[in-house]
């Protein structure tokens, strides 16, 4: 009845009707009706206390210890409401958290953390060298269900002298060490000794000595963190945190919009693209960006031929165009890197520029590696076979977007790509644990501790390990080795320049990019450092306030 | 009819356990497990602490000695705890020494799913059903023309966008509606009477956009269901025999138009625990639809198998329903049955 043709017409008309009825009822900004438009939010008010920040989360967490839960939405939760013995300053140096000072043995093996005086819990108890190293046996527990155990599992003796004193012993020095110290949040040994970490409750009714604890947690929406008085870094300005759980970014930024939520993080295109087209969001929202915690690498597989060839290592390097990668996919919202450190940080050797986009370089290095068109078609070979390989990803869209702008820029020299996306399961099981690929691009954290043992050492590249592009090279190796046992950042900070040094010029993955993170926070927040310091615009969140007058109607909120 | 129920009740169970092998396999055969999701890609977890996790899953055993695992918990009901979420049961609560009580996963998503869905068959059986009439009655009339087009232009008009569009008209332009989520701030502190009202409030977006590409499929099926019964002999004798319009049509014609959809109903229960992924991503609303895709993600094998065993009874419970009501309606099928 409806394979008529005169009726599609009829059809089309009605969908155009239906068009011009929403168009301008989307357009149309004026009929907003929110009191949040006419407020002036550029006045300057003293830091008080008071008032509650409504940010949104893509993901939930499963619980709120972090060495079981792993997740970031849980790391970022439960760091609101646990400390660490350590922690990163704003320019991500190491810094005391819960100890007052740190000392390290002559021989480097023994550290000893003071704690400082009079910590408390949350629930009034007193936080001393115990719950330390309670903590300590359960992340090392072989019945405790964490995948961050081997760490901690280097220290062969952990001892308690006093109640403020925590010392352990490595069998041989180990530079890692403060930085998993920074990275495990001490648990109450009153509350969990009875309990199996695994299971216990606790996950779920959290009791910390950070600056909030929990007061409410609504399964899939939303967690609301409130003020502890007894928090032992002093007080937060702000009394509440709710964190609202609200996966799709699209409804996040209309929740924002709406003024129901003042803090979510941004994509490039909403940084980019649709905030500058939008003066009413602008009046009401501020836009911050910070260096990234991640970047993005072509890696290739060095156990395949021709990757095995450095000169075909770097003349991909020259090929691909870093600039358009960063312009094109982030929207100009990245930096190029040279290593696998943040730029502007100790460890990140200044000296060093990315590969220079120069395709002739490229072709050059290609034929003296061997590589030529001598059938003239437009592709490379070498003994009658056209130079040819496979790029492969997982479903991530930025990445899949790289690997087309790269694919066209090889095609420029004369080199054949494929793309392959997969799934990230099958991604890694069926390709890179058995290590069939060619080339990757893949992404990995720049890590705050230098020591990448674990990714480019030539011990680490049993199936399952990291280190799956299979680099070996002495030097890289000794380099890594000896970071590992120098605790003296001076010193250490000479060996990772060097080991990046030889990382760039022996080109075993190219380095293409690192993202911003982009966060967009209702102005009705202040506090908070712009421009952001290395650390990013969360360092300081505890000085975060929101003035009174500003602070919502408590009935209003959605 | 009663020896008829008990042999299919009886049938159900081989049904089942064949369901269960088939979903269990196949949901191994998909590569990677719990330890291999993106997050645990991470050089600080060693290769070494996963093959820990690995054992202390059972995942390191053969599939067949997991599936006897299952089968050995299923037979006292007990549907396991999740490897994802902390170790939470995965159908019903329990409790623990210390009397905390940790609510199950599947407790808490299926009301939700099963309001919006339920909600929603309500609001498609409301509308369809005078659609689908009106349109048999004006056959190939403009309002028959205009109703299709209406009903074809929801079915096909994408969810996400159309909801989007309604959030962003209703939620921010005019504040007459909550964007997402399934309660204001503050809902606990209201009286009983706003409480309700608030939760419809954020009920009506989800049950408009997920009734919407139900109407079509439901209305079309009336009309033609009414078509075919219209021009049967009977409605011609009843018609000739000075009956009034109305009578024939509700007496006689629409209550045998109505017997394909005790089918289509009883299709449609297990279909009622089912969320959108989609819609309960954007509308932030945590429905089975949401827990089921994440728990695929993250290989949370004991979430899969509850969530697909609870599937599975449904389907066969719908379908016993279905053919129970239509031999209660249909005196043809009855005595079919009977003999």
């Amino acid at each position: 009845m409806l394979s008529k043709p005169h009726q599609y017409g009829l059809k089309k008309l009605a969908l155009i009707a239906l068009i011009a009825i929403l168009i301008p009822a989307c357009g149309d900004s004026s009929s907003s009706n929110q009191a949040n438009n006419r407020m002036d939010y550029t006045k300057s008010y003293p830091a008080k206390n008071g008032g509650t920040l409504i940010e949104a989360m893509t993901g939930e967490p499963s619980g709120l210890i972090a060495m079981i839960a792993g997740e970031s939405a849980a790391s970022a939760i439960a760091g609101n409401i646990f400390n660490s013995l350590l922690k990163y300053d704003k320019n991500l140096d190491l810094t005391g958290e819960l100890a007052q000072s740190w000392d390290i043995s002559n021989d480097q093996k023994t550290i000893t953390f003071h704690l400082k005086p009079n910590l408390k819990w949350a629930d009034n108890q007193p936080l001393t060298s115990d719950d330390v190293l309670f903590t300590w046996q359960k992340v090392t527990d072989e019945k405790t269900r964490t995948p961050y155990g081997s760490d901690f599992k280097l220290v062969t003796k952990a001892e308690t002298p006093d109640a403020n004193t925590f010392r352990v012993t490595y069998a041989a020095p180990y530079a890692p060490a403060l930085d998993t110290w920074a990275g495990l949040h001490i648990l109450p040994k009153h509350l969990l000794k009875d309990q199996d970490i695994n299971t216990t409750a606790f996950a779920r009714h959290p009791v910390g000595s950070s600056y909030y604890q929990l007061d409410r947690w609504k399964n899939g929406q939303y967690l609301k963190l409130t003020r502890n008085v007894n928090a032992t870094q002093g007080q937060a300005k702000i009394d509440n945190l709710l964190s609202r759980i609200i996966p799709d970014k699209a409804a996040q930024f209309l929740e924002l919009s709406a003024d129901n939520i003042d803090s979510m993080s941004l994509n490039p295109i909403q940084y980019a693209r649709i905030f500058p087209a939008r003066p009413d969001l602008n009046k009401n929202i501020a836009l911050y960006r910070e260096l990234g915690n991640s970047y993005t690498y072509l890696g290739f597989n060095l156990k395949r031929k021709p990757f095995d060839d450095i000169r075909v290592r770097q003349a991909i390097n020259y090929a691909i165009n870093k600039q358009e990668i960063i312009d094109g996919v982030l929207l100009g919202l990245g930096e190029p890197v040279a290593s696998p450190y943040k730029p502007g940080t100790r460890w990140s050797n200044p000296a060093l520029r990315p590969y220079p986009y120069d395709p002739n370089k490229a072709k050059a290095l290609l034929k003296e590696a061997g590589y030529e068109d001598h059938n003239g078609d437009g592709i490379v070979d070498k003994d009658g076979k056209p130079f040819s390989f496979e790029i492969l990803t997982n479903q991530n869209k930025e990445r899949e977007m790289t690997a087309v702008l790269i694919q066209r820029r090889l095609k420029d020299v004369g080199i054949n790509a494929n793309i392959r996306v997969l799934e990230w399961a099958s991604f890694l099981g069926r390709f890179i644990k058995p290590k069939e690929f060619d080339v990757v691009v893949l992404g990995w954290s720049l890590s705050l501790d230098p020591d990448q043992y674990s990714i480019w050492h030539s011990s680490q590249q049993a199936p399952g390990q990291f280190n799956f592009i299979s680099y070996s090279n002495p030097r890289v190796d000794k380099l890594l080795e000896a970071g590992r046992l120098e605790l003296d950042p001076e010193k250490r900070m000479k060996i990772y320049h060097q080991f990046s040094t030889i990382l760039l010029e022996d080109s075993p993955v190219v380095f293409l990019s690192a993202g911003y993170g982009l966060s967009a926070i209702h102005k009705r927040v202040r506090g908070i450092s712009n421009p952001a310091p290395p650390a990013g615009i969360g360092y300081n969140t505890y000085e975060w306030n929101i003035p009174s007058a500003y602070a919502r109607n408590e009935m209003s909120e959605h | 009819m009663l020896k008829y129920l008990l042999k299919r009740v009886f049938w159900m169970i081989p049904l089942l356990i064949g369901i269960s092998l088939i979903s269990f396999f196949i949901m191994h055969l998909a590569p990677g497990d719990i330890t291999t999701s993106e997050a645990s890609f991470n050089p600080k977890a060693s290769e070494e602490s996963r093959q820990k996790l690995r054992e202390l899953y059972s995942l390191d055993k053969p599939v067949i000695v997991q599936y006897g695992l299952w089968v050995k918990r299923m037979a006292t009901l007990d549907f396991g705890t999740s490897f994802a979420s902390h170790q939470r049961p995965v159908f019903w609560q329990t409790k623990d020494k210390d009397g905390n009580i940790s609510l199950g996963m599947i407790q808490e998503a299926l009301p939700i799913t099963l309001l919006i869905n339920v909600l929603s068959l309500v609001l498609i059986i409301g509308v369809a059903l005078p659609l689908g009439i009106i349109s048999a009655l004006k056959q190939n009339q403009l309002a028959d023309r205009g109703i299709t087009l209406f009903v074809f232009i929801g079915f096909a008009i994408p969810g996400f966008w159309l909801a989007l569009m309604l959030m962003y008209w209703m939620g921010v332009q005019h504040a007459w509606l909550p964007i997402s989520g399934l309660e204001s701030m503050g809902h606990e502190n209201m009286p009983w009477l706003s409480r309700t009202i608030d939760t419809l409030k954020h009920l009506v977006l989800p049950v408009f956009i997920s009734g919407l590409t139900g109407l079509a499929g439901i209305s079309l099926f009336v009309r033609n269901g009414m078509l075919e019964v219209l021009h049967q002999d009977y409605i011609t004798t009843a018609r000739s025999k000075g009956l009034n319009e109305n009578r024939v049509i509700y007496g006689h014609a629409l209550r045998n138009a109505l017997l394909p959809l005790i089918t289509i109903f009883g299709l449609s229960i297990p279909g009622l625990i089912g969320g959108s992924v989609i819609a309960e991503s954007i509308f932030a609303i945590p429905g089975m639809g949401k827990l089921f895709y994440d728990a695929v993600l993250m290989r949370d094998f004991p979430v899969i198998m509850g969530i697909l065993t609870i599937g599975a009874v449904l389907t066969l419970i719908g379908n016993l329903l279905a053919d129970i009501a239509y031999a209660w309606a249909d005196p043809r099928v009855r005595r079919g049955v009977m003999q």
